[in-house]
């Protein structure tokens, strides 16, 4: 392969683990800007919604688009189940305990990952998503149906969820909860039903993400949150936490960067790049790419 | 408080005489391993509870120490007992390194940079194999001897780990109980009204930081000379979680809260180890439980308690 086209198609596949990256970075993001507080959880249950998604190819009755649905359903029940039961009840401390929820968040993500290990056993297993992966080759590139499957979804979710947040009442008042919560809620904002739907729709997204993601690698396994967790986080600091359209560029810039490091500079250091761009981000742009106006596209 | 004495006495022979007591070796190991992990959530203490530092990356400074200890006795067949402060001494340094820059950042942020050091490190541990042989780790650590004395039973380590955690403990509670402790607590509490006082809060957060590394480099070296293999998995992430949570668990700030921490959280799914599979499941059900009914911690939960029964001193109820 020509080093252009080598450089093309690498830019291609990093664009395609990109758009997964921002999926689960807006989870991510979007819980930071409302509750101040990473969730560490995110990343396995972003596990959770691509086994559910597994068990759900297994029983034979769904294909993968009725399977992603159905995954995604459930992931975003799962997700509100987490924040009433493992973060609603320490908000009634009051504010200053968002290291207390980071605590909690830590116990859920060690729940989950134990759950899955004791149902589906620590193994790889195969995602068996079904989809004929067809080949397109032109210009000496390669790029698979599944790849572009990847790509418009995410881009899809993606305007799907800009246009929900900047156009809908909804939207509007998850962006004055992020700004003042207790303003929000002396203009009458169901504060916690707002934080539900966020974290229903964070799962929803998450899920998507590993459905996308077990389908191009066709594998699923209990700690498969932890790396997608750790590099969609990093998303969502590069592209300033609580800003929904910085975690949409970083995620795609993350995984660019990955792909483009583990073939040109070293693939054994694969994951650590995001974790170099994570502490570079911090020294010196600790506010990421987009920082967030104050009530202006913010979460 | 004339019988203080005898409190400690009591305390000291019941941890003298441990060993003699208990025969099972899983539960001596048990034990000797519950020391070193009360040790990293003592110095996680100094660290978060004293001055508010998120770190997320402790376990990587026991993993600097051990790969100290354990690199200086394979390879240059040095003393343990010059290793074992050495160790220390390379994880604080290096806690520099990464402190200056990072000690500007300040709660969340601070604790994402030092998560994303600690996997650096695990990272720069795999890949530079020619000297920590990568993923298959460093087998065959030696020893340490005495004299004509070999620590080899696990009466020995135990004794050895006592010795190590009591200098810890003694350590972290002349920093929390002098005039560095006071300027401390001002910078947890307030750090902008600390500065109006004077005090050179980044001199002395970055003290706290090293000092805390420092005794994380400690333990990281028992580990090694202890379980004589470490490989860059010996220090995951998850323990560096794990002993954050340990004083949150306990009660920040408190000294005693670590420790309690530090024994539910590696005893307990010991404990249930009949169920090998669930062991974790309690922890994440018990963290997650903890947090919910009790902020404060166990400690802080257990005062709330005692505050409704005690009667109010001199009249001023005691917050």
């Amino acid at each position: 392969m020509q080093p252009l086209q080598q450089l093309v198609q690498q830019i291609i596949n990093g664009l395609v683990i990109g758009s997964v990256y921002s999926l689960v970075a807006l989870g991510y993001t979007m819980v930071f800007g409302i509750l101040g507080f990473i969730n560490f959880a995110h990343g396995d249950v972003f596990m959770i919604g691509t086994f559910f998604g597994l068990v759900l190819l297994g029983t034979g009755h769904f294909n993968f688009t009725a399977a992603l649905i159905g995954a995604a359903l459930l992931t975003g029940i799962a997700g509100v189940a987490i924040e009433v039961v493992a973060y609603r009840p320490v908000r009634r401390f009051g504010k200053g305990f968002e290291d207390t929820m980071l605590v909690s968040a830590i116990g859920v993500s060690i729940f989950l990952e134990t759950l899955a290990q004791i149902i589906w056993g620590t193994e790889t297993h195969a995602l068996n998503s079904g989809i004929h992966s067809v080949d397109f080759q032109f210009w000496g590139l390669n790029v698979s149906s599944i790849q572009i499957l990847i790509l418009v979804t995410g881009v899809v979710l993606m305007v799907v969820l800009h246009l929900f947040v900047t156009r809908t009442v909804t939207g509007a008042a998850m962006r004055a909860t992020a700004q003042n919560m207790l303003a929000a809620r002396l203009m009458g904002i169901g504060v916690n039903r707002i934080i539900a739907i966020t974290f229903a729709i964070g799962s929803v997204m998450a899920a998507v993400g590993g459905m996308m993601v077990g389908a191009y690698f066709d594998a699923v396994y209990p700690l498969m949150g932890w790396t997608a967790g750790i590099k969609a986080f990093t998303a969502a600091v590069l592209g300033g936490v609580g800003s929904i359209p910085g975690a949409m560029v970083a995620g795609v810039l993350i995984g660019l960067v990955e792909t483009l490091g583990s073939a040109y500079i070293s693939s054994g250091f694969r994951d650590g790049f995001a974790f170099i761009i994570l502490i570079l981000t911090l020294l010196f742009m600790p506010s990421g790419l987009f920082k967030a106006r104050k009530g202006e596209g913010k979460v | 408080m004339r019988l203080r004495w005898l409190y400690w006495l009591i305390g000291g022979i019941i941890l003298f005489l441990i060993p003699h007591v208990i025969s099972d070796e899983y539960w001596m190991h048990m034990i000797i391993t519950t020391g070193m992990w009360m040790m990293l959530a003592v110095s996680m203490d100094l660290i978060y509870g004293c001055t508010g530092q998120l770190n997320l990356g402790h376990a990587a400074f026991a993993a600097v120490g051990a790969y100290i200890t354990a690199l200086l006795m394979l390879r240059l067949e040095w003393s343990y007992w010059l290793a074992l402060p050495l160790s220390g001494l390379g994880a604080a340094a290096v806690s520099l390194l990464v402190g200056v820059p990072t000690m500007r950042l300040k709660g969340l942020y601070l604790g994402l940079a030092t998560l994303g050091f600690s996997e650096i490190v695990r990272l720069t541990l795999l890949m530079w194999a020619s000297v920590t042989r990568g993923p298959m780790g460093l087998p065959g650590i030696p020893l340490p001897t005495f004299g004509s004395f070999t620590f080899e039973s696990k009466t020995s380590f135990y004794y050895m780990i006592l010795a190590l955690l009591l200098f810890t403990v003694f350590c972290v509670y002349r920093i929390i109980h002098s005039r560095v402790g006071i300027a401390l607590m001002a910078i947890r509490d307030d750090e902008i009204a600390a500065r109006a006082m004077g005090i050179d809060s980044s001199r002395y957060k970055i003290l706290v930081f090293v000092v805390g590394t420092f005794f994380a480099g400690i333990a990281g070296s028992f580990y090694a000379v202890y379980v004589s293999f470490i490989s860059p998995d010996s220090f995951k992430m998850l323990d560096s979680f794990m002993i954050f949570a340990m004083p949150i668990l306990g009660g920040i700030g408190t000294l005693v809260g670590p420790l309690i921490g530090a024994l539910i959280l590696y005893v307990l799914p010991e404990a249930t180890r009949v169920f090998a599979q669930y062991r974790m499941l309690w922890v994440g059900i018990l963290l997650v439980v903890t947090m919910v009914t009790q902020p404060l911690g166990i400690l802080g939960g257990l005062e709330t308690l005692a505050g409704k029964f005690r009667r109010p001193k001199n009249g001023v109820k005691a917050e």
